[in-house]
């Protein structure tokens, strides 16, 4: 099994997440992550998938979106040729023990503290999805209260963009 | 000009050069039957029983014509009732638009009485849909619609249009018919890797599908296999592309195919698929099939190459044009050894024929096939009847044979039969079972009212025959639910709708009933009687190779 991303540049109309998402649903995508956003023109939106399973797997879901009239190009990511990221909010409950820790933690990965109180941490890092795994996996050693991540994003090296690949 | 949502979308259909629609009336599509009261003279829409029969007309004159089918429905149960219709459509691959009313926007999803989220509901079925939020989009994402059911692999495509858009109005533009999107061939290189494997080939195997038909593609198609002297064979969806008699054809293959056909293609070192998918019903077990032969699949939708068979050789782009940069490269051979092993092939299949006296399903279809003019489609529904006819009908012109080969829907046959004979302007045949039948026989009095020549020829055998075949072969006969032995009398029920029948027991009967169907006005039932126990064969089992084929004499023992 092998991971992959996948940048998905789409018309920004209602509903289209819901039409790439059913897609991967009735045909059984295992999708890891996914993230959407508005792009530079408002006309466009851009998905980012990150899916793990065969090469076949992945070129039958690159085919399977270029069915799609609301997709645009599609364009597959390595480490090599591109640069990703994901968000990370952390609440760790507050523990005089383990505070020192989790602070030692926090500075080795670049976490910054967003919000402090005497019952809870909060804290925030912006990293690549391995390292944010291996950041969580860190502080399962205390007491994790809630995890919210966004997914990758991830944008091409170099001066071309996605949108100027021709699929067709 | 300035025009309301209603009439625009009527003048959009004249536009397209649509002068047939089906349809059904209804609350929030209103306007929409104004307009087309308006314009009848333009426009000339068949009223059905049930919007699935509309559904199934559409589809039976998109494939009869080539055209787009137009099917029209009001919202809430008006637009669920097209969802077979449309499922149907989009496995086979034909060109459709249903349009759907909906409630104003205003009471978008507030649960308003007949209101529901068809676009929601159909995105699995269809190529693409739209929900027009306003007037000034409406021309436009109607001609989108004709775009993209016609482009490419062609498809059913839905336009949800709420009642105040309807209503709304503003400046029409007239504008030509919409044209199919620029076809490609697929990369020069791929093509030029397909003519090496195809000139090293020994026994080569042309199998063809729907996507020849689409593609218009026989002409290419035959070139090549004469080239390479190679036999050739098709999927349900081909069936009617060439003409049966082609010296090359050998028919069907597949779970009920030709022996001859599957097993060439079983027994060939190359496979050169053309517009075909590879379904279960093709392959039998995928992982089984062809094991030591390689396959070029040229198709115009990328996602079926490699999707359940592995192509040595995968060309993504439009069947003809690919094929016609193709045959250049394509060396002329001779192949009399593989000709010998096909030939033998057919003799065995010969063999094996059902030649018995009396009135059996395979002399109810060589009886049938004496009626049929060149241009005469064969509509069926599916089960027993349906493999019957694929095996032995009797084919001259391409598009004359219309059955539900992906979704496999009972109940298909009578609407799409409608729309086949106003597609054709011909009397159209009906081949059907009394399961299939009865599911959605309601459209007879489409037939009778719109004088449809239609002779539909019931398969009685008072079972679900498939169904049974399969308890009889693999459920210890535990006949569960598949024994119908319904008192119906078809002949009676003909004429209750204001048509006429008979019931027949022999060749000599059934000859005789279908040159009084030829020469009727309008819908004639021939209720048929078969014997509950004929099995279709061969038969490859599911999940079996072409090791596992069951033939006639095997199952007698």
């Amino acid at each position: 099994m092998n991971r992959y991303t996948v940048a998905v540049l789409v018309r920004n109309r209602f509903g289209v997440l819901n039409r790439v998402t059913s897609m991967f649903r009735r045909r059984q995508f295992n999708i890891s992550a996914l993230t959407v956003s508005e792009t530079e023109t408002s006309e466009l939106s851009r998905i980012t998938v990150v899916f793990s399973g065969e090469e076949t797997v992945k070129q039958q879901l690159m085919n399977q979106l270029y069915k799609l009239p609301d997709v645009c190009s599609i364009k597959e990511f390595n480490e090599d040729n591109s640069v990703s990221c994901e968000l990370l909010l952390i609440k760790m409950q507050n523990e005089a023990d383990f505070r020192e820790d989790i602070r030692n933690a926090a500075d080795a990965f670049g976490a910054v503290t967003v919000d402090y109180s005497k019952d809870y941490i909060m804290l925030r890092l912006t990293d690549t999805t391995r390292r944010i795994d291996d950041f969580i996996n860190l502080m399962r050693d205390y007491t994790i209260l809630e995890i919210c991540r966004t997914g990758s994003v991830s944008l091409e090296k170099g001066s071309s963009t996605i949108r100027q690949i021709i699929n067709f | 000009m300035l025009l309301s949502g209603a009439d625009i979308l009527v003048k959009t259909l004249i536009e397209q050069g649509c002068d047939t629609v089906f349809g059904y009336p209804g609350g929030q599509i209103l306007n929409v039957y104004d307009s087309l009261y308006m314009h009848q003279n333009e426009i000339n829409h068949i009223l059905t029983a049930h919007e699935q029969g509309a559904a199934h007309a559409a589809d039976g004159y998109a494939r009869t014509t080539g055209k787009v089918g137009v099917v029209i429905s009001t919202s809430g149960p008006g637009a669920t009732n097209l969802v077979t219709g449309i499922a149907t459509a989009y496995l086979d691959s034909i060109p459709m638009v249903a349009i759907c009313g909906n409630v104003p926007t205003t009471q978008i999803g507030t649960d308003s009485f007949q209101e529901i989220d068809i676009t929601g509901i159909t995105l699995p079925i269809t190529k693409h849909n739209y929900f027009v939020g306003s007037v000034e989009d409406l021309a436009d994402t109607v001609r989108e619609a004709f775009v993209l059911a016609k482009s490419g692999r062609p498809g059913p495509v839905l336009v949800d249009i709420p009642k105040d858009v309807q209503i709304a109005t503003c400046e029409y533009e007239p504008a030509p018919p919409v044209e199919k999107e620029a076809a490609h061939a697929a990369k020069d290189i791929r093509i030029e890797e397909a003519a090496e494997h195809i000139n090293s080939a020994k026994r080569p195997y042309v199998y063809f599908g729907g996507g020849i038909v689409s593609a218009n593609a026989q002409e290419e198609m035959l070139a090549l296999a004469e080239r390479i002297d190679a036999p050739i064979g098709c999927s349900l969806m081909g069936l009617s592309a060439i003409p049966t008699d082609h010296p090359r054809f050998l028919g069907m293959q597949g779970m009920h195919g030709h022996y001859a056909s599957s097993m060439a293609m079983n027994n060939a070192d190359l496979i050169i698929s053309l517009g075909v998918r590879f379904t279960d019903r093709a392959t039998g077990n995928r992982f089984k099939f062809a094991p030591t032969t390689n396959i070029i699949h040229i198709d115009v939708d990328g996602s079926e190459l490699c999707k359940t068979v592995n192509a040595v050789c995968g060309l993504r782009g439009d069947v003809k044009l690919t094929l016609q940069k193709l045959l250049p490269l394509i060396k002329k051979a001779e192949r009399p050894e593989w000709s010998a092993t096909v030939n033998a092939l057919r003799i065995k299949e010969a063999e094996t024929l059902d030649n018995r006296e009396g009135l059996t399903p395979r002399s109810a279809i060589l009886t049938i096939n004496k009626y049929l003019g060149e241009n005469t489609a064969v509509v069926t529904d599916v089960g027993q009847h349906q493999m019957w006819s694929a095996q032995s009908l009797f084919f001259k012109k391409p598009r004359r044979f219309v059955s539900s080969g992906g979704l496999g829907t009972m109940g298909f046959g009578l609407g799409a039969a409608v729309g086949a004979s106003f597609g054709t302007n011909e009397r159209s045949v009906l081949i059907t079972g009394d399961g299939g039948f009865g599911m959605c026989l309601q459209e007879l009095a489409t037939a009778v009212s719109y004088k449809v020549p239609v002779v539909i020829v019931i398969m009685n055998n008072g079972v679900l025959g498939m169904v049974r075949q399969w308890q009889t072969l693999f459920y210890n006969k535990h006949y569960s639910n598949t024994v119908l032995d319904r008192k119906t009398d078809f002949s009676s029920l003909a004429r209750a709708f204001g048509a006429d029948g008979e019931a027949v027991a022999s060749v000599e009967e059934l000859d005789a009933a279908l040159a009084r169907g030829f020469k009727t006005d309008g819908p004639y039932i021939i209720d048929c009687k078969i014997d509950k126990d004929e099995f279709v064969l061969p038969m490859l089992p599911p999940g079996g190779s072409m090791d596992d084929i069951i033939t006639k004499t095997e199952v007698e023992q």
